[in-house]
């Protein structure tokens, strides 16, 4: 159920996803020290490729992470196998990924400086 | 405790997996083990109860059945140390098919055993003239801290990622691949890591712990999973390296 390539997946994205949630709860409780407002700090984010970068590299982390994680708990829990399993991995890698994509999307492209 | 005069309540399994408890009353002696209590049971109020046992010293690992719902050694468990108000419950071993009342079906386990590569192919022969191993080498150190298990099923009925994963080859077999892969002279090693890493191997291991907690001989599976873990990992990168 859980073979090797799904392991290093599911443990190289949670090293991806480490040092970039530490770096956003960072740069969040730095950004709003001065009372920056939402519209201040999306002006800093839109247009950045920077911040294009880190967050969809999050995204993309945390969708394979969670998809393969969830995988794991509906097939010990709930007995779900098999093609309906691989189905449902990437079901929710999909719905992640769009998800998150979407918001990143929103936080980071349009107008702005970088 | 006086000889004889305390009657214990001793529920045991009775049948296959559709099966029920069926309760008896053993006289209660000093020194006594669950395994006595069993068989008792057989000898003097039911003989068709049917049980596995061989030689009740805790080396073949015949005996382990549940015990309250824990999986012991029951030659080598005081009865007084897992009595509840003079009651204890003796279950055949979880995860395994049940044959008869507290004989368990121990293929699946050997199998698993097999599978995980754990049978021994000798490097060399009679012929060759004999390598001698360091005892306090890495690598040795690693294989010696597994060679005593005796395959008694203790913790592939203590694992809850068994319960959860029909396929997961369990602790016992994959601490056997673990001590093959650190034995100098097993001559299919790297195969060994082959064999642990499909979608049974040593990767759905959650590292809860039960197989160390519940080890009668005290060994650490967990640790020798770890170790599988981290061998197959760094092989991961060497192989696209």
């Amino acid at each position: 159920m859980l073979d090797l390539r799904l392991y290093m997946a599911q443990r190289i994205s949670a090293l991806i996803m480490a040092p970039l949630t530490l770096g956003h709860i960072a740069v969040m409780i730095w950004a709003v020290q001065g009372g920056l407002s939402a519209g201040e700090i999306l002006g800093r984010t839109q247009g950045s490729v920077f911040w294009f970068l880190f967050y969809g590299t999050f995204v993309a982390a945390v969708s394979v992470h969670a998809a393969i994680g969830l995988r794991v708990i509906v097939y010990e829990h709930v007995g779900i196998s098999g093609k309906t399993l691989t189905a449902l991995t990437w079901a929710v890698f999909a719905v992640l990924i769009a998800m998150g994509a979407r918001a990143v999307w929103a936080v980071t492209a349009g107008a702005g400086g970088a | 405790m006086s000889a004889q005069a305390e009657k214990l309540d001793v529920s045991v399994w009775r049948g296959d997996s559709d099966g029920a408890y069926q309760t008896f009353q053993v006289p209660a002696y000093e020194s006594q083990t669950i395994l006595d209590v069993v068989s008792w049971i057989q000898q003097y109020a039911d003989p068709t109860l049917t049980y596995r046992f061989a030689c009740r010293v805790g080396m073949c690992g015949s005996c382990a059945m549940m015990v309250n719902g824990r999986p012991r050694w029951t030659c080598r468990t005081h009865i007084k140390t897992v009595v509840k108000d003079g009651a204890v419950q003796i279950g055949p071993l979880r995860n395994l098919p049940v044959i008869k009342d507290l004989a368990a079906d121990m293929d699946p386990f050997f199998d698993k055993w097999v599978a995980a590569g754990g049978v021994h192919a000798p490097s060399g022969s009679r012929y060759d003239p004999i390598e001698p191993v360091d005892p306090a080498g890495p690598e040795r150190t690693e294989a010696s801290a597994g060679i005593e298990c005796i395959n008694c099923s203790v913790c592939y009925a203590a694992c809850d990622t068994v319960a959860g994963n029909a396929d997961y080859l369990g602790p016992a077999a994959l601490q056997r691949a673990w001590t093959l892969y650190n034995d100098a002279k097993h001559d299919a090693r790297e195969s060994i890591l082959d064999a642990v890493s499909g979608t049974g191997g040593c990767h759905n291991c959650h590292s809860m712990g039960s197989c160390t907690v519940y080890c009668p001989n005290e060994l650490d599976p967990m640790s020798a999973i770890a170790g599988l873990k981290r061998e197959t990992a760094k092989n991961f990168f060497r192989k696209r390296g």
